[in-house]
């Protein structure tokens, strides 16, 4: 860092990836295509140690999230641990399985929020996209029991083209459970996604006409429900600023304990990521080659290095740029800006017009021995 | 379409919405699901006075006392910022 550089800003959030272990093989999940088996996860202590040092950093929002977190044995003492430390803990959950059983203890533990998925909101859809029978009469009676327990409400939808017909369905279940935010959330094309991404990319017609169904919804329903909307990226003109920037704004800790800038970042090749179970999280956030690879501006080329947007965007997502062309230092593609910016559009457009029926490959621990086929979910947790 | 904020509302935290000192920023800070609002001193004040007993009209009254300055702009600046809240879901009235 020279003179002229920035101080060194605290992180604000944590995201804990508390187990990979999951009821649901979403297509597009955002955990690695190898998962950390359960022998491997970090034991309570552990994560305890984590959350105090994390507090003490200056993180003050962590979610807790895998995988299913609920799955966790200890999900109700590490939720108490975030509450002791005055960490603000967003549990983020399918829903299914022994969810709704922890529910009340995890309320009594002093949970601050509940982010909830939907795969979609018509049930033979979600389960065919989740991969798992018998959800959706799971995750509305889970939800129906958040907010008895007044504990805050968001749902979540990941949509993609198997959905994106749905989006105004969401938006009237998010009112009917009694939801205060929604997030329609575009998928973004990493790991599993990135697998299936041509059964999952929708049409630039059918974006455009489900960021409008929100942008009405948004007016109808101001001071009732908030709506987020994430915009897919590959049809958007400027990138996004992935995780607010590399390095600047979130800690990433896996199941295993390696600490990410972001959840896709082990995808990037020769980048060494420090664990927790070695070094403090301060000495991680600070020091790590990961998290010093690509912080700040200095790493970038042209045309981000002398762009007004450098600091807006922090040069886009860096999984991204290595997906799309081969290094993970390239400006995000996704840019107006950039040399593949037209090939990327190009893509989008071809995938998205592939007519024949979703074909997924379902999230699992042991990619490649399942057949690829949408018909048989069966929902095993290894 | 949504009712703007009255003076003789009463507003509340809900769970999840929640304040505290974020001691290494230095800041008062209300933490909301998804969202961190940085609150300077005039607005920490009024958001401590949300309390689900006083009116909005009690906390203008409250900060007036306190803060030298004119009713009306004070009015003005504490209802724009409770609105900005509600429309975001982190207050309840």
């Amino acid at each position: 860092m020279n003179a002229s550089a920035p101080e060194l800003p605290a992180p604000i959030g944590l995201l804990a990836e508390l187990t990979h272990r999951c009821q649901l093989r979403c297509p597009y999940c955002s955990n690695p295509l190898e998962l950390d088996k359960r022998s491997g996860e970090l034991d309570t202590a552990t994560w305890r140690r984590v959350l105090s040092e994390a507090a003490a950093l200056g993180v003050l929002h962590v979610h807790l999230s895998g995988g299913e977190p609920t799955i966790r044995t200890d999900i109700v003492e590490i939720t108490a641990h975030c509450a002791r430390t005055g960490l603000y803990s967003n549990l983020i959950t399918s829903g299914v399985g022994g969810a709704l059983e922890k529910l009340d203890a995890l309320a009594d533990a002093g949970l601050d929020h509940v982010q909830l998925s939907f795969q979609a909101v018509d049930k033979a859809n979600a389960e065919r996209i989740g991969g798992f029978v018998n959800a959706q009469a799971q995750k509305m009676a889970f939800a129906g029991r958040v907010t008895a327990l007044g504990l805050p409400l968001t749902l979540n939808a990941v949509i993609h083209r198997g959905n994106i017909d749905e989006v105004d369905r969401f938006i009237d279940l998010a009112v009917a459970l009694g939801a205060r935010r929604l997030e329609i959330a575009h998928t973004q094309y990493y790991g599993w996604a990135s697998m299936n991404r041509a059964a999952l990319m929708p049409t630039k017609a059918d974006v455009d006409r489900s960021i409008q169904i929100v942008e009405t919804a948004r007016k109808a329903l101001e001071g009732r429900l908030l709506i987020d909307l994430v915009v897919p990226d590959y049809y958007a003109t400027y990138p996004k600023a992935c995780v607010g920037g590399w390095g600047r704004r979130l800690i990433n800790v896996t199941p295993s304990g390696r600490v990410l800038p972001c959840h896709a970042a082990e995808t990037i090749p020769g980048l060494e990521f420090w664990s927790v179970r070695d070094r403090t999280l301060a000495d991680i956030w600070t020091s790590s080659p990961a998290f010093m690879a690509y912080r700040g501006t200095d790493w970038m080329p042209e045309p981000c290095r002398s762009c007004d947007r450098k600091e807006r965007d922090w040069g886009g997502c860096r999984c991204q740029a290595l997906a799309l062309t081969g290094d993970a230092s390239a400006t995000d593609p996704v840019c107006v800006y950039s040399p593949h910016h037209a090939r990327i559009k190009t893509l989008a457009a071809a995938e998205a017009s592939v007519n024949a029926e979703s074909t997924y490959v379902y999230r699992s621990f042991s990619l490649g021995d399942r057949p690829a086929s949408a018909g048989s979910p069966a929902g095993d947790v290894s | 379409m949504r009712e703007f904020l009255r003076l003789d509302d009463v507003l509340r935290l809900p769970r999840g919405s929640r304040l505290r000192f974020d001691e290494v920023r230095g800041t008062h800070v209300l933490l909301a699901p998804e969202r961190t609002f940085d609150l300077d001193a005039v607005a920490a004040d009024v958001l401590g006075f949300v309390d689900g007993i006083r009116s909005v009209d009690d906390i203008v009254t409250a900060l007036a006392e306190k803060y030298v300055e004119d009713r009306g702009v004070i009015e003005r600046d504490v209802i724009d910022l409770l609105d900005e809240l509600l429309r975001k879901r982190v207050l309840d009235r």
